[in-house]
């Protein structure tokens, strides 16, 4: 079958959904393909609270996250069931589903589609490929969406917010968490979530730890763990051997850009303010860009991708001056790498080491943000207005702030 | 009373992802003497709760029988007692329910007598 239409979307996830609803806003049509039953993406299996509190002012749990947005794509056409084959540069999706192949010719893209897990296989680590070892995103998937449990006594390895938030999952369901290994010397997830995950259950938290090796026959029996110099090679003599069937990995996530592969990436799709990319008709949005803290972020980011790629399709949005944002002192993260200064931004930025009080400046711009206790894991957003269209690069940069005394 | 008495206890509020670092000063009588750190009023409340008896909105899962899936996500309306969960989890573990159940469903009222409810956050169809 053959598809017309003003904006093709994606993925249904977080950002997804947000992009169809802002663009079909905007008076256009608009397609989003899903290739799941149902859109939503990971928030159907993340059944905690704390999503919503920005965005739609509620503190909810994913699914009803979900279910918000999903309530606003009533007159959207989603194509559920759908993987999309190839995006060609003539501006046509090729996709297949159940009943065969089909083309769409759009005006404008956006890409919503989010991120994958780095698998354990991918860790230099020792030790046969036995049964036992999960991502932390399956485990989850396991137990809340396919009532299985993944095993009696684990381990998870990687404090980011994902390890955190199942490890307390994995408590209440009864089985045993013996540890959580982090290889820096700070916890990977938001401070909040050591808190509520860890500590309220007497959970140990292993900094600057990682596992070392694996043993087992068919299924794990043991993790072995150590401690980490600065350079992360394992110090001698400070082994911990863990007897657990389960090691549940949350290492790392990975932007994904598939099929679309004449676009600028790093690793995520490279975008402006106006979430445009290297080709002025595709627009990218959430984690395939880069990963974000909070389904907050990534809803706003797919809203304002819908609203640009809906313009551009109108013809009121056509390619951005692109000033460069570059990375400076301290930083580890900036989204967006671009800026259109005739609109205005939104800046994520990462910190690339601890804090006690960060004083972040945007140069040349006049814009200073201080911000306590800045840390990697934590995003920190700063809001830029429009700006003088002559400055060629601005620049992101980080320094301690030395109080004055008196 | 002499200040060494006094305790000191720096949390991480909860009640939200801003996460602020609330520091409360209390004495063993859970007498408060001085809260900082936290950015609106929650974080006060959170404070003073978490020296006496920490409270935690409880999230967890239930059978569904004959629905489009296997579980509805269900949550307490409010934070419960922490020291409530394992006996939460072990009424929670042997419920079921019959599709379809849709997002806020009642499925205990007044549960463990916390004055909150237990409710679905996720809406399942009937197969």
């Amino acid at each position: 079958m053959k598809y017309k239409t003003d904006v093709v979307v994606i993925g249904g996830g977080a950002a997804g959904m947000a992009a169809a609803y802002r663009a079909k806003k905007e008076g256009v049509d608009v397609i989003l393909l899903e290739r799941d039953e149902d859109t939503g993406g990971v928030l159907n299996q993340c059944i905690h609270n704390g999503f919503g509190l920005q965005y739609f002012k509620k503190d909810l749990t994913g699914p009803e996250f979900k279910e918000y947005a999903k309530e606003r794509l009533e007159d959207i056409e989603i194509l559920f069931g759908t993987y999309v084959l190839e995006v060609r540069n003539d501006r046509t999706i090729i996709f297949v589903d159940r009943r065969g192949i089909h083309e769409i010719e759009t005006k404008a893209l956006v890409m919503a589609t989010g991120a994958r897990e780095r698998h354990f296989n991918s860790l230099p680590v020792p030790g046969k490929r036995i049964t036992g070892v999960f991502t932390a995103g399956l485990a989850q998937r396991f137990i809340n969406l396919e009532n299985l449990k993944p095993g009696s006594k684990a381990v998870i390895l990687g404090s980011g917010d994902i390890g955190l938030i199942m490890a307390r999952r994995l408590t209440l369901e009864g089985i045993k968490v013996e540890a959580v290994l982090e290889i820096m010397p700070y916890p990977g997830g938001l401070e909040r979530n050591v808190q509520q995950c860890l500590k309220d259950f007497g959970i140990p938290l292993y900094l600057s730890h990682t596992v070392t090796a694996i043993e087992g026959d068919r299924r794990l029996e043991k993790v072995i763990a150590a401690q980490v110099d600065y350079k992360w090679d394992p110090i001698p003599g400070t082994e911990k051997e863990f007897e657990v069937d389960t090691l549940i990995t949350s290492v790392g996530l990975i932007p994904q850009t598939k099929p679309v592969d004449f676009v600028e990436t790093d690793p995520g799709f490279l975008v402006s303010n106006t979430n445009q990319t290297s080709e002025d008709w595709i627009f990218a949005a959430g984690n395939c860009t880069v990963i974000f803290d909070l389904v907050d972020y990534v809803a706003k980011e797919g809203e304002k991708a819908g609203k640009y790629a809906a313009m551009y399709a109108k013809g009121e949005y056509k390619k951005g001056k692109k000033v460069k944002v570059r990375k400076g002192e301290n930083i580890g993260v900036i989204h967006p790498i671009y800026i259109d200064p005739t609109q205005e931004s939104t800046l994520y930025i990462r910190v690339s080491k601890v804090f006690d009080r960060a004083n972040i400046k945007v140069l040349p711009l006049d814009v200073e943000v201080i911000e306590d206790e800045a840390r990697p894991p934590e995003m920190i957003v700063v809001k830029l207005k429009p700006f003088d269209e002559n400055i060629d690069e601005i620049e992101v940069m980080a320094d301690e702030l030395i109080s004055k005394l008196g | 009373m002499s200040s060494s008495q006094n305790l000191v206890k720096e949390l991480t509020c909860v009640r939200c992802p801003l996460g602020c670092k609330v520091k409360i000063e209390y004495t063993k009588e859970l007498e408060v003497l001085n809260i900082s750190g936290n950015k609106c009023p929650r974080g006060r409340e959170y404070a003073i709760q978490e020296i006496s008896d920490p409270h935690r909105i409880l999230v967890t899962s239930i059978k569904v029988k004959k629905g489009k899936y296997l579980l509805a996500s269900v949550k307490t309306t409010d934070a419960i007692p922490l020291r409530l969960f394992d006996e939460a989890m072990k009424i929670i573990e042997k419920l079921e329910v019959e599709a379809p159940v849709k997002r806020g469903d009642i499925i205990i009222k007044n549960f463990l007598e916390t004055g909150t409810n237990l409710i679905v956050t996720r809406s399942v169809e009937r197969l």
